[in-house]
Order: structure tokens, then sequence, then C-alpha cells
């Protein structure tokens, strides 16, 4: 501390409005989502002096938030948004949390009231750091401009170090007006905070032994693995084509191993597939890769995987043993425990149990060949997952983004559209966050300008945050809003049919806008289709078309989403279809969300 | 195609039954938390155990270290082991942290708590509190013809069989601090 501070004293002095400008330039940061407001002039009035650093302009300060993390996502680099005091804060906590439960680096700066006024209800005044304790990886109140530089450059090394997550530094007006010395990057100390990369070399060779004697074996992967770094999915590949064992993988998770690749089994959990969940069930040695046992993975607990020997790698130890007991745990960074994985694997001879994977392979053959994401097409309406199908079949190969919003359409667009690499698919894991996918869109777009990004949205999630389609208008971002809209809250519908006596309560959208004027009335394109035998043109109209494009895509109404392993049933009690459903979820998996 | 079973208006049913059917007795642990003295550290440290749903049965903070701004909270708190491991975990990975010691199971600790009692009574029963003050080392630290204030520090056992016996002596009032606690040996 006295080094920085010594050092500190023969500064450059600024003004902290100045500092945090001058602070995210020294950070790389190239571009914010925010939105203006009383307790942030200062700082807005910086970025009005300078070029470096784009401001994206948003509608909500929700929509900067999810922007941010579609950013972050597909660039693996940090995403930064500026809000004021007060409403600007608190409408940014659902983007923290969604962030925080998805493990996406963000780093959220707020404006707050003058320091003398904090406490005293002040006009926009509301406790940030209070509300935002539990929704944030770590946050700071500034309040003394003196440290406020060294606070943000800390504040980036948490945000993308150890497990990723979103930090907030609240900012009061008086300090962004001060001045003081500016602290670079290079001289903020951040050497308290230095999560655990290398796993235990004990327990790397107890999983290298488990891969070598594995009879069916399965690697589970999640969004560690993403999050880790293009290292991690290299090493993922290289260790699952080195073994032949086969992988499935989390809703956050997916392109880390290419959904081309012949070990691929398919996304795995609640809406995962037969024989990604039947692996899982029934294998004897279970790899966890950067995934939670989340329960929308395990099912029920107690019928978990009965037979397994497991191993867990996580950067983060609070993850491990915190839902199912695992027998190998590795705390550290995917891509480090990965390649000392390998390396030791390799040294000592390269060994499987060949013969037993063999049986195992022809095992979930059986399994793949129950075809469970087959569905009864017509030619009548537009069945969801074959516009997802042709989608996918009209849109592979190309430079392509993926992000969702939360239901039905999302589940289908994990389990139809195929990913090759990570940074790829954008969706609200952890959190569900209706509203999320069209701001997630805009930010991946605005990182990469010459992508295709789709956004696969329901009608009623997309609607939560449409006033973004300004944003997407006036900063050009050529985001394609694809609607599967089903004029209802399918996923609730879903549940109402399958657990609550088909009493629809409230889960119809009533009064839908006209996509297509909405469309207009914007200044971008509008696109409707309800015909199967439209669907292809009008999809490589939406493609081609040069600007954001909103795509209403009528479907079929009464669609359900299979697989299925209800709430509290295991993974071998799997519905596959309409058929499936009858008495199928007890009293007992009812009460389960 | 109903499949509802839930007989209407039944609340027999639990929600998220996560918990393991078996799952061991809970154990009670004395955890050390060195953290930095930074604003709102302890409202962390609590709202995470509030938020996740674990006991808080003792708590204690001070400024340890004042030119490293470090203080250390102790926390007594119950579980079952996995639960327990869980807490430790969680307060590990917070940034303000530096350290969390088990004490239950890192070797033998010794734990202190101070408390005030005000015990109010005249004749026989002022004396049998005396009495059985000085049998506990309890010091005297303030009187009145009509009460006494002891202070005592030991574990919290000893309190509570203090504060029992007290009890139809004319307790009044209670004040603790919580348990202090540190490993035995260097
Ligand atoms: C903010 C928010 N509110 C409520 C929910 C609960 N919820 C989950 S899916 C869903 C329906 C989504 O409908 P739509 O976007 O049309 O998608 P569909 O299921 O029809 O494909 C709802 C209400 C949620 N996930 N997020
Ligand atoms: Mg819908």
């Amino acid at each position: 501390m006295n080094k920085a501070h010594a050092t500190s004293a023969k500064a450059v002095t600024m003004t902290g409005a100045r500092m945090v400008v001058q602070a995210l330039k020294d950070q790389g940061v190239e571009v914010v989502f925010g939105y203006p407001g009383g307790a942030v002039l200062p700082i807005y009035d910086e970025i009005f002096q300078q070029n470096d650093i784009r401001h994206v302009l948003v509608r909500h300060e929700q929509g900067a938030v999810h922007m941010a993390e579609g950013y972050a996502r597909s660039t693996g680099k940090p995403g930064v948004v500026l809000v004021t005091s007060g409403p600007g804060a608190t409408n940014a906590v659902t983007g923290m949390v969604d962030a925080l439960m998805d493990s996406i680096p963000l780093v959220v700066l707020t404006g707050q009231v003058p320091t003398f006024m904090i406490g005293t209800d002040g006009f926009q005044e509301a406790d940030t750091v209070g509300i935002t304790r539990p929704c944030t990886k770590h946050n700071w109140l500034v309040k003394d401009t003196a440290k406020l530089s060294e606070t943000i450059h800390q504040a980036f090394h948490v945000a993308t170090h150890g497990r990723p997550g979103p930090v907030l530094v609240d900012i009061p007006k008086d300090v962004q007006f001060a001045t003081a010395g500016y602290i670079p990057m290079e001289q903020a100390r951040t050497a308290h905070y230095q999560p655990r990369l290398q796993g235990d070399p004990e327990q790397i060779a107890r999983l290298v032994e488990m891969i070598e004697t594995a009879e069916r074996p399965v690697f589970y992967t999640g969004g560690g693995v993403v999050n880790s770094g293009p290292a991690a999915s290299r090493l993922l590949r290289e260790l699952v084509d080195a073994t032949g064992f086969p992988v499935t993988s989390t809703l956050m998770g997916l392109g880390c191993y290419p959904a081309s690749g012949k070990a691929w089994l398919g996304m795995l959990g609640m809406h995962g597939l037969y024989e990604a969940n039947l692996a899982m069930h029934g294998c004897d040695a279970m790899f966890n890769i950067g995934a939670r046992f989340d329960d929308r993975i395990t099912g029920r607990v107690k019928d978990f995987s009965p037979h397994s020997k497991k191993a867990h790698i996580d950067i983060d130890p609070s993850s491990i043993n915190k839902v199912i007991r695992v027998d190998v745990p590795i705390v550290g960074d995917i891509a480090h425990v990965l390649d000392r994985v390998l390396t030791l694997w390799k040294a000592r001879g390269s060994r499987v149990n060949r013969a037993a994977l063999a049986k195992w392979w022809a095992q979930i053959d059986q399994w793949r060949a129950v075809r469970c994401l087959d569905f009864t097409n017509s030619d009548r309406t537009i069945k969801p997952q074959h516009a997802l199908q042709r989608l996918e079949a009209l849109t592979r190969g190309m430079d392509r983004y993926i992000t969702t919003e939360v239901g039905q359409h999302q589940m289908w667009a994990a389990q139809y559209l195929g990913f090759e690499e990570p940074n790829r698919w954008m969706t609200s894991g952890g959190l569900g966050t209706m509203g999320y996918g069209l701001p997630a869109s805009i930010g991946v777009q605005i990182a990469h300008p010459d992508a295709l990004v789709i956004n696969v949205a329901g009608e009623a999630s997309w609607l939560m945050n449409m006033q973004e389609m300004g944003t997407a208008m006036q900063f050009r971002a050529p985001v394609k809003q694809f609607i599967l809209n089903n004029e209802r809250l399918g996923m609730v519908r879903q549940w109402q049919e399958l657990l609550h006596g088909e009493r629809y309560s409230q889960s119809w959208s009533e009064s839908l806008p006209d996509f297509v004027k909405l469309a207009e009335a914007f200044g971008c394109k509008g696109i409707r289709c309800s015909d199967p035998a439209d669907l292809d043109e009008a999809i490589l109209e939406m493609v081609r078309y040069d600007g954001p494009v909103i795509f209403d895509c009528l479907v079929e109404k009464h669609e359900n989403c299979f697989p299925m392993i209800p709430s509290g049933k295991a993974h071998n009690e799997m519905m596959l279809g309409d058929a499936d459903t009858r008495g199928a979820i007890g009293a007992k998996g009812a009460v389960l969300v | 195609m109903s499949a509802l079973n839930i007989k209407k208006g039944s609340s027999s049913h639990s929600a998220y039954d996560l918990r393991d059917p078996n799952a061991p007795v809970s154990e009670t642990h004395t955890l050390a938390v060195l953290v930095d003295n930074e604003s709102g550290v302890l409202a962390r440290v609590i709202g995470l155990f509030s938020g996740r749903g674990y006991n808080i049965e003792s708590l204690t903070v001070a400024e340890v270290d004042h030119q490293g701004h470090r203080s250390r909270i102790t926390v007594v708190t119950t579980g079952t082991p996995q639960v327990i491991d869980q807490i430790k975990a969680q307060l590990a990975r917070m940034v303000p942290v530096h350290e969390v010691h088990d004490l239950t199971v890192e070797g033998p600790s010794v734990q202190r708590e101070l408390a005030l009692f005000k015990v109010a009574g005249r004749g026989e029963q002022r004396i049998e509190a005396l009495r059985l003050a000085e049998i506990f080392r309890a010091n005297v630290v303030d009187s009145t013809l009509e009460s006494f204030v002891f202070e005592m520090t030991g574990t919290p056992e000893k309190i509570d069989a203090f504060a029992e016996l007290m009890r139809p002596l004319g307790l009044r009032e209670l004040a603790r601090t919580g348990v202090a606690a540190l490993a035995r040996g260097a």
C-alpha cells in the first residue's frame, strides 16, 4: 500500500471523472454500454471529450448490462457498463445477477449522490453497494478520489480472475469532481486476490487413473471451459479425440466441443438429449469439466448417476461438493489442469480400456437410435423445431453468433442448432432472464460488426426489452430477431399442461403488437412467415438484409419441448413425447421449480 | 392429458428436496475468518450466511491489526459436514477474506466469551449469588445495596451454567460478547 501511495504523490493529477476514463483506456476498454444521469454527468463530460472509448447509448439500463454480457461472452473480454445513481443502478440489478449466475466478467460503474449527502435520502440516492452486495462478485463504494483509479483497476482484476463475475464501483459525484494522483494499472495492488490456477498433482494423477480404467466414461463439460479461454476448448478436443470418450455439455458449455464431432452426445439436462442423459446415468466414470451440477442437470439428486466415480475440475472451490459429492476434486483453471492431465496421461502410455469402451459406444448408439429429437412435422403450420432446423441448415458455416431469450424456443435452439466453437452461443442459463437475448445480440454485434448475429426469441421474452431495437438502429447493429411466435408463454403453458391440470393461468400472449409494423416504426425490416413453404426464402431474406430485422415466425401454438426430465425425477425417467406425459409428474415433482 | 396428482389445497409436500435423506447429523464448528477491515465486510459475511441459509450461533468481530487493517471474525456455526465445508469454501472465495480457519478441526483451541450479569436481590439470595460468583471466579464490577453486576470470562458452557444458577437468584439482565477463539500452541 505504501508503495502505491508513495508513487501517487508524483503521479499525474486529474479529476475523478477523468480518472475513470483514463483507467478504462488503460484497461484496453473499447466500448462502454451506458445511460447518463445527474450523478454521472462529470464522467459523461469526459467521455464527450475523447474518441478512444465508444459509448453505446442504450434505452434501459437492464439492456446495457445484457449488452455488456453479450459483448463479454462473445469476446472473452470484460463488458463495461456506466449508469447513474438510484434508478440507473437498480435497473441494472437483474443483469448483474444474470452475470453472477453465469460467471460473466462485467465492470459496472454507477454514479452516487455526493459523499456528504449519503444517508440523507437524497434525490436519486439508493444504497447501491448494499443492494448489489449479493448481486456481484465484489463491489466498492469509493469515497476518496485518491483511491478511485486503483479501485477501478482492482475491479477489472477481480472481474476477470478466478471464476469471472460482475463487479460494481459506486462513485459519488463529489469524488468525480475532486482531483488526486492517478495510479496506473501496473501499480494497482491486486496481489491479494490470486485464485489458484494449477490443480493438485496428486488429484490429477487420480483423474488420469480414472481415464485409464474407465469402462463407461463420459465427459460432462460446462461454461467453465468457455470462461477458461480458447486453450481450454482446444485441450478438451484433444483429450476427447485421444481417449475416444463420449462428451456432453450443459447449456452454458455448448460449442466447446464441436457439435459435428464424433464423440458429441448433445446437451444434457432437463431438456437434454436421451443419449446424453442416459450416458450420465449409466456411466462408471464421470469427468465434470467446468460445470456445477445444477439442478437442471442432476434431476433428483439421490438418483443422479448412481454407479459412477466422479471427478470435478473447477476454479471455484465452493462449486466442488456443493450438490454432488465427488471422488476426485480438482481446484484449478480448466486449461491448466487439462494440459497437465494430457501430459501425464500421454507420459504413462495413453492407455484406455478399448474393449469396454467399444461396448459402451454400442450401448450409446442404441440410445442414439431412439432419435429423441424427431418430431412430427407439418406442411400446414411451422413447427418451431422445423424453423430452427431450417435456420441451422441455411446459416451453417457462416460467421454466426446466436443469442436467445428464455423459454421453449431457448431449449429448442440448444437442441437443434449446432455450435462448432466456444463463445458463439449466448444464453441466460442460471437466472433464466427473459429479455436477455435482444440486448445481448446487440452487444455481440458491437463486438463483431461483420458477423451474422441472430437472437432466437419467444414473443413474450422479446417484448421485455424490445426498446433496445432503438439502440440497434442508432448503432447500426444489424441484429436478426428471429421470433418463434406461439402467442403463448410457451414454457409456462407446457408446465401448466403437465403439472397443473391444463389450467392455463395467464400463459398466453394477448394484444401482441404487429411485429412487422413495429419493425417499420423502428425503421428496420419486418418479415412475417406462417407457411412452411415460404420459410426458407424468408430466412434467407432475413440473413441477406443489411440491417436489423424483426422476423415474426408464426409457429404451432401448443408444441411441447421434449425430451423432458420432469422436476424431481431421475435421468432414466425421461419423457420423450406427448404420449409419455400421462401421470408423469407426481405431487412431489410439482412443487419443484 | 391431466398429469396433476396433487390434492386440491394440499400443502403436505415440501419444495426443493435436495437434501440427502441419510444426511449426517449437524455439527458445531468455530471458524476464524481474517478479513480486510473495509466498509461492508461484516455485512458481506452475514449476508452470505443469511442468503444461503446457514446458521450463526455466535459472531464476534474487531480489528486485530490496526496497521494492516485486518479484522478477525469468529463465527460459531452448525451444519452437516457438507454444509460446514460449503461455508468455509464460500467464505474463502470472498475477495476481502484472507484466511479461513476451522478451529474445531485444526487441533485443540481455546474459546472464551465475556459476559455481564445483573443480579438483583436481598438477604440470603444476595449472599448466595455472591458465593456462587466466587466459585465461578466472576468479578463484581458494580454493586448497589440491591444488586450486583458480575463479569465473567469463560467458555460458552460455563456462562450458560452460571446464568442458570443466577436465574432463581434474581438474574435481571445478561449481556454476552460471543466467542473469541484461538488455536492452542505456537
Ligand atoms: C423475467 C422473467 N419472468 C418470468 C420468467 C418465467 N418464464 C420462463 S419461460 C416463460 C415464457 C416465455 O415465453 P416466450 O418468450 O414466448 O417463449 P416460449 O416459451 O413461448 O418459447 C416465463 C414467463 C422468466 N424466466 N423470466
Ligand atoms: Mg412464446
